[in-house]
């Protein structure tokens, strides 16, 4: 499995580093209420199909990575910076 | 028919000609009494139990492919009670009294082998880690014995003591661990709850769960509708994607595991090992091939099937710890869709609909808890409460904090397991 | 026997070895199966469950039945393939899974079991009595199963890996792959081309037809030379490719010699792909056809051809097509007497005069114990008995389609030739070529090699030629009719390693183990060490038959990687011994090892234990000397393993007020503040201390344990939840070797060192700055892990051994010295500091009483889950002190706790203890414990009990500090 890091090109996957769905990204208020935090750290989607998922390019570069990736095949369709993507809604 | 060595002989001499079909393939049925949805070790597990304890007969299992074809048939075949926390040990212990009793029940050879596991451990800390396991498994009733370096030499020649990596302090022994015959669970439960008259509906995959005012009425299929007032899900790494046709979504996401074999050898490993500090298990499997495994490929997957990063720590593993089996060929390798929950522990409870109850979250250690699981499961079925030994095991823990099972302590969060 | 002027080996270089005991002389290029059939012999191996004889069933790595072992020691290997394993002087192989001998073996007497030992008899039997099972049934069962053996040793020999890159990979240097190959390295592409056998060609070393011209082996012997010479293409032989995994990474694994590595696996990693494995030859099923002296038709070719060697003195050919024939035509231009070709067909010709022919024919039985003797040949005029020592069988050509499914693509069925043939894009780039996509005929196979290699040029963004005149050769169609089982009495056998036949797939059929996958696992056919590449399709039309369905319809096994068997040792090559991972070194490590120190596991750090002098010899004794520095006098311990992270920029305060749970922005320049991080589920992740050297400087330190994490969550959550915040993170551990220098001397010990001393005012607890120390830039924190006055001092690596040398030199002479690890665990527990044996990710800041660490103030990672109910509740585990109740005993950790007078089980189970240490300060033993609702009970006196240690004592709950609980040492 390969993963192309926007700064650093294609590397291999031992390179990087997991993390899950990037709902992560979508931090609530702190008095959002139970429910959606609860829905923001646990409930997940799962789906079979493409995803929205973080990386790290752990062993580079360290930049945090948005992968659109499917499941079942595993291919990849896109990977962004979390930086920028974070920077442009405002975060 | 009952399996037994004269009805082996008596075949044998009379031409294997009266060995009929473990289980029937019947056409479903317009309504059923209750239904589960799966049908691997853990669906026919409860599919045997509810009709064995509860006298619910008219259920069937819908099956999306032939039985036992998911995990209950790609695994590493482990079965032992060694978990320490409170909610899990009982529930564990449970379960493997269910398997020290699972061929007379079934009359099924499932080729339960008590051989012993021990988990070995690399540090002071670890030894500490390791006493307060044995001691939770002892609390609850169960078995363990600390071996010291000298006392596990003298067991297991073969490791490396000299040159490790991470050197070996001891081990956890475990009596009671040890394997079974992973296929051979699928079918003997299959073959059980056959013969108590549930339906095992094979190629059936479920389209649709029908509710209504909140509760369910049916499940759609690719056979046709099927009414039941009670639904069970029990699919392991479709868990979310079965739950969805029920406008439910859950705490799980579905990695892969990938598991080994290698050629067939003469006996030369004679326990289940375990070696922590590599992600890594071993055992012999009675036809010879070494059967081990290692961790997660750590990235979500339903393709179950892995990737070279993985595999190779995996054999690096067996390298560092066991040297003598590098001439060992290795034949096939696989790969399991793993329902990991956020903490690592399983989830058997109701749901939000009426009658539709979850069973998932077994995360890479479903195989040992198939009795358990199942007869917890039936037993929340049944009856609308859940079990003593599986109360533990609650959808909203995640939701509430309340009895997080988090037994790696590496927290309650997806992908830390 | 040897054919004079047939075959490639080199007869000029006989090469001695060894087989069971007896010596045997073959030529260079021949393989322990070729020269053994050279040499007469046939017998070489026994089946897995009945042991019966089995000979040589083909010439290569999808052998089911000649497995053998050779080498000794650790170089000893089961389970060797005699059709891979090239003969070499010394080369002692030897038979396996046979006792007392190959010729005799006592297992055999479960073939005249047979009946009773039928797919799946286990299942139905060794239940009763209960617990026979492991005492008697299974020991029996094991002994009497697997094949060759592990002999314990330590694998020895060298083994490697590597990673190779390249634009076109092509797999099998066949005709196809050879001509891909050529094609792209002309145009320009960086190619690798692999093969599995030692020599390229492919089935044009094992036939005789001409490649423009000339032999097909010479032919491809000149193409390979070609490619040697240009310098963007590569030829790897001994060589298979094992796996096809995401993203254009295969895993293959290349066989080594003498001068170079035993085996290397190898990851490649390729734009494009041309799969050009070939085809695999397969068998038909009858009675007895198993015996020593069957094969496949195309291996007594290749013997032939190949080897210079005929597989018996008069050879019988069977087949369901035309391929068949042309064994028989090769053996008698070579001289060998064909005894007859039975083709099954009713319509087939045969054009080779002095043959008996039968057409319509089947072969129904054989005879011969060790050897074949004998066929019985079914034709439309009755039945013949003929004599052969050889049977050339062909059911038929699988296309080697594995590669193309280990991404979970099924093969599609082509019923004009009777196989399947890989699935278009089932592994993204690669695309199936010559044979291995069903063109068997050889002028097919260039055809297709070179139409492939010029679509991934396209497909690669490069340079198309046009389509260069193609060599003239062998354009034969391929003309099948199938024939699986020629039914008849006796047992027909489909997997041959196994020992599945026609009969066990119909009882598997007749128990309703219909489905492919659920007769596979109830027979076991297919699950043997070449994974059914011999038997798989003949067995799956068997079962269509026995069910009454077609084939496509049964449906197919998943095929799943390794293609072929891959050794432990190579795939996991590094990993022996301290191989497996990484040493991390503190600078101190030499003057450590020097002084005797044992150097223990600290994550992947290694860690002086203790410094032992010679007078003692019990670890506890130099402990308790080391802890005695500390209180007393002056030590100093190398703390570098710390992580340490440097965050710096603008906001790098306010960022840090959302990592940790308590306030960090409000730290005063010059000043450190202990801090603690939560996960973002509210449990607590790690503590440290947070230092700011400067308005926008801050050092940060994660445990040992934690380093590694923590700072991928601080960059986490910058990126991700305040990417504007100004600041970076560096990771700054291997950068400073720092080291604590504690106790009442401890000033005084640095006062004679840094270039201008330290005074209490300046330099209050707490305090941080930077220093110089013989002209060297230092960092100075007045911290204390051990409750007394200390400090940590920080130089850049380079210094550090120099540093702890020096530092403890004067310490001595101050009646002080090192300590380690251990005197460190005392300390810390002697003054209630936390580590992860009490922060072990189920924890609170609460459960260890830090919950005003938790600022009110303000939000952090962790604040809100941290406020669930059952985070928050009053009966969890709590951190207490724990002392014996009554004169010293010793306590132990991972005890439980329980009530006074309560029964010992997990309900009763109040708590367990995390830390315990002998504090030499208080003469007794102490611990630190989570204990339920633990800080109501302090006072309160508990039972300890330990079964694995066998500690049974009462013990007394008391607070958690036991030394200085009001820290005037620490600030004096």
């Amino acid at each position: 499995m390969r993963l192309s890091c926007p700064i650093c090109g294609v590397r291999d996957r031992r390179e990087f580093y997991y993390q899950g769905d990037a709902v992560a990204l979508e931090r609530p208020a702190p008095e959002a209420g139970q429910a959606v935090w609860d829905a923001y750290l646990h409930v997940r989607d799962n789906p079979a199909g493409s995803r929205r998922e973080l990386w790290q390019h752990e062993a580079g570069c360290g930049a945090w990575l948005v992968v659109e990736r499917h499941s079942g095949s595993h291919a990849v369709t896109s990977v962004s910076l979390v930086h920028d993507r974070a920077e442009e809604t405002g975060a | 028919m009952r399996f037994s060595g004269w009805r082996v002989i008596r075949e044998g001499l009379t031409g294997n000609r009266g060995w009929g079909p473990h289980w029937r393939d019947p056409e479903p049925k317009p309504a059923y009494d209750a239904l589960i949805i799966g049908g691997g070790g853990h669906g026919l597990a409860t599919a045997y139990y509810l009709a064995k304890k509860h006298g619910l007969t008219n259920i069937a299992v819908l099956e999306k492919g032939h039985i036992g074809s998911g995990n209950i048939g790609r695994n590493t075949t482990i079965v032992r009670a060694n978990y320490f926390l409170p909610g899990n040990s009982a529930f564990y212990s449970h379960s493997l009294k269910l398997w020290e009793g699972l061929e007379a029940e079934l009359n099924y050879n499932v080729m339960h082998s008590q051989r012993g596991i021990i988990n070995l451990f690399h540090s002071d800390g670890q030894r500490d880690a390791a006493v307060r396991r044995g001691n939770a498994m002892i609390n609850q009733g169960d078995d363990a014995v600390l071996l010291d370096r000298a006392q596990l030499r003298a067991m297991l020649p073969y490791l490396d003591y000299d040159n490790a990596r991470f050197p070996i302090y001891g081990g956890l022994y475990h009596a009671r661990g040890g394997t079974a015959r992973h296929d051979a669970v699928a079918w003997g439960y299959a073959r059980g709850a056959d013969r108590l008259g549930v339906d095992l509906l094979q190629n059936c995959e479920i389209t649709g769960i029908t509710i209504k005012d909140g509760a369910v009425k049916g499940v759609e299929t690719t056979r046709g509708p099927i009414r039941a007032p009670k639904v069970g899900m029990v699919v392991a790494g479709r868990s979310s994607q079965v739950a969805a046709l029920a406008g439910i979504r859950l705490p799980i996401e579905s990695h892969v595991l990938q598991a080994f074999v290698t050629e067939g050898l003469k006996p030369c490993i004679d326990h289940v090992i375990t070696f922590g500090m590599g992600h890594f298990y071993i055992s012999q499997s009675d036809k010879g091939g070494l059967v081990f495994g290692g961790d997660l490929d750590f990235y979500a997957s339903y393709a179950s099937r892995g990737n070279l990063p993985a595999a190779e720590h995996v054999m690096e593993a067996g390298m560092a710890l066991m040297p003598m089996i590098g001439r060992a060929k290795l034949l096939r390798s696989w790969g399991g869709i793993m329902d990991m929950s956020p903490d690592g522990s399983p989830i058997i409870d109701r749901t939000a609909v009426e009658g539709l109850f979850l069973n998932c979250g077994w995360c890479y250690g479903g195989f040992k808890a198939v009795p358990a699981s199942g007869d917890c499961f039936a037993h929340l079925m049944a009856t609308g409460e859940p079990k003593a030994e599986a109360a533990a095991f609650r959808l909203d823990r995640f939701r509430d904090g309340v009895g997080i099972l988090d037994e790696e302590g590496s927290g309650s969060q997806h992908n830390l397991h | 026997m040897r054919i004079d002027g047939k075959g490639l080996v080199d007869r000029s270089r006989p090469v001695r070895f060894q087989f069971d005991g007896i010596g045997h002389t073959g030529f260079e290029g021949d393989t322990v199966a070729s020269a053994l059939l050279a040499k007469g012999v046939r017998l070489m191996g026994r089946s897995f469950k009945y042991h019966r004889p089995r000979g040589v069933l083909t010439a290569d790595s999808a052998e089911p039945n000649a497995l053998i072992t050779v080498g000794r020691g650790g170089r000893q290997e089961p389970n060797v393939r005699a059709t891979l394993q090239e003969i070499a002087p010394g080369l002692e192989a030897r038979a396996q899974n046979a006792w007392p001998s190959l010729r005799f073996d006592a297992m055999a007497l479960n073939d005249l079991m047979w009946p009773f030992l039928r797919a799946g008899f286990y299942y139905k039997t060794f239940m009763w009595p209960r617990g026979f099972w492991e005492r008697l049934y299974e020991p029996i069962i094991r002994r009497a199963a697997g094949l060759g053996a592990l002999n314990g040793d330590p694998a020895d020999g060298r083994f490697e890996k590597a990673y190779a890159f390249c634009d076109l990979l092509v797999i099998g240097a066949g005709p196809t792959g050879l001509m891909a190959a050529l094609t792209a390295a002309r145009a320009g592409a960086d190619v690798l081309l692999v093969d599995e056998d030692s020599l390229p060609g492919g089935r044009l070393n094992a036939e005789t037809h001409l490649v423009s011209g000339v032999p097909g082996a010479g032919w491809a012997a000149a193409a390979a030379a070609e490619l040697a010479d240009l310098p963007n293409a590569r030829l790897m032989t001994r060589t298979t490719v094992v796996g096809a995994y995401d993203h254009g990474t295969y895993g293959a694994l290349e066989r080594g010699g003498p001068d170079r590595p035993a085996e290397t696996f190898w990851r490649i990693v390729a734009e494009r792909v041309i799969l050009a494995a070939g085809a695999q030859e397969r068998m038909v099923a009858f009675a007895d056809n198993d015996r020593p002296g069957i094969m496949t038709a195309s291996a007594v070719r290749a013997y032939l051809n190949r080897w210079g060697v005929a597989s018996g003195q008069r050879i019988a050919v069977f087949g369901n097509n035309d391929d068949a024939h042309r064994t028989a035509r090769d053996l008698s231009e070579a001289g060998v007497e064909v005894a007859a070709v039975i083709d099954s067909r009713a319509d087939a010709t045969c054009d080779l005069a002095d043959v008996p022919f039968h057409a319509g024919a089947v072969v129904t039985g054989t005879r011969g114990r060790l050897g074949l003797r004998q066929i019985t040949v079914k034709t439309d005029r009755g039945i013949r008995e003929i004599d052969a020592d050889c049977l050339a069988v062909s059911g038929g050509w699988n296309p080697t389609v594995h590669l193309s499914c280990h991404m979970n693509a099924r093969p599609g069925w082509r019923a004009d030739i009777a196989a399947f043939v890989p699935t278009a894009g089932s592994v993204p780039g690669m695309v199936a070529a010559g044979a291995c996509a069903g063109d068997f005929s050889t002028a097919a196979c260039l055809r297709a090699g070179q139409e492939a290699a010029r679509e991934a040029l396209g497909d690669l963004g490069q340079h198309v030629p046009p389509a260069a005149p193609l060599p003239k050769t062998e354009d034969t169609p391929y003309r099948i009719k199938p024939l699986w089982s020629v039914p008849g009495k006796g047992r027909a056998w489909l997997d041959f390693q196994n020992d599945v036949s026609v009969k066990d797939v119909a009882q598997a059929a007749a128990e309703n183990f219909r489905s492919v996958e659920h007769m596979k696992r109830y027979t076991t056919q297919g699950m043997a060490t070449d994974q059914g590449k011999t038997s798989n399709v003949a067995a799956l039309a068997v079962l269509a038959e026995v069910t009454g369905r077609e084939i496509p319809e049964t449906g197919t096994t998943t095929f799943r990687p390794p293609y072929t068997t891959v050794s432990v040792a190579a795939f996991g090559a590094g990993g022996q011994g301290a191989g497996f991972a990484p040493e991390r070194r503190i600078t101190s490590h030499g003057a450590a090892v020097a002084r005797g120190a044992p150097m223990i596991e600290a994550g992947l750090w290694r860690r002086h234990s203790y410094f032992p002098q010679t007078q003692e010899n019990h670890w506890r004794q130099s402990c308790d000397r080391e802890v005695a520095y500390v209180r007393q006098a002056v030590g100093v311990c190398d703390v570098s393993t710390l992580g340490k992270i440097d965050v710096q920029g603008p906001d790098a305060a306010a960022f840090l007020d959302v990592v940790y749970s308590n306030r960090m922005s409000t730290l005063a320049p010059g000043r450190v503040r202990y801090g603690l991080m939560l996960r973002e589920d509210g449990f607590v992740m790690d503590d440290g201390t947070a230092a700011r050297l400067g308005p926008e400087h801050f050092l940060l330190t994660a445990t040992t344990a934690a380093a590694g994490l923590v700072m991928r969550h601080l960059e986490f959550v910058h990126q991700a939840h305040c990417p504007r915040l100004d600041l970076r993170l560096m990771s700054v551990t291997e950068h400073w070797a720092q080291f604590a220098v504690a106790g009442p001397g401890a000033r005084a010990l640095l006062n004679d060192l840094l270039d201008d001393p330290v005074d209490a005012e300046a330099w209050a607890f707490m305090a941080c700055g930077p220093v110089t120390i013989g002209g060297v830039a230092a960092r100075l924190f007045r911290i204390s892990f051990s409750g007394e006055h200390a400090y940590e001092i920080a130089v850049p690596a380079r210094y550090g051994e120099s540093l702890f040398t020096t530092l403890v030199r004067r310490a001595e002479a101050m009646g002080g010295g090192a300590y380690g690890v251990e005197a460190l665990n005392v300390l810390r527990i002697e003054k209630g500091h936390i580590t992860h044996a009490e922060m072990d990710g189920r924890t609170t800041a609460s459960d260890l009483g830090l919950e005003r660490m938790i600022s009110g103030q303000k939000d952090c990672i962790g604040k809100t889950m941290a406020a669930r109910p059952g985070l928050v509740a009053e009966d969890r585990g709590q951190l207490v002190g724990i002392r014996p109740a009554g004169g010293d005993v010793s306590l132990s950790a991972g005890a439980h706790l329980f009530d006074r007078g309560a029964a010992v089980g997990r309900e009763t189970s109040r708590g367990h203890v995390t830390s315990v240490a002998f504090s030499p300060t208080l003469g007794h033993h102490i611990a630190l414990g989570l204990v339920a609702g633990g800080r109501g009970r302090i006072g309160d006196t508990m039972r300890l009990v330990d079964h694995m240690r066998g500690v049974d004592v009462m013990v007394e709950i008391c607070a958690p500090v036991f030394v200085d609980p009001d820290g005037s040492r620490l600030r004096g």
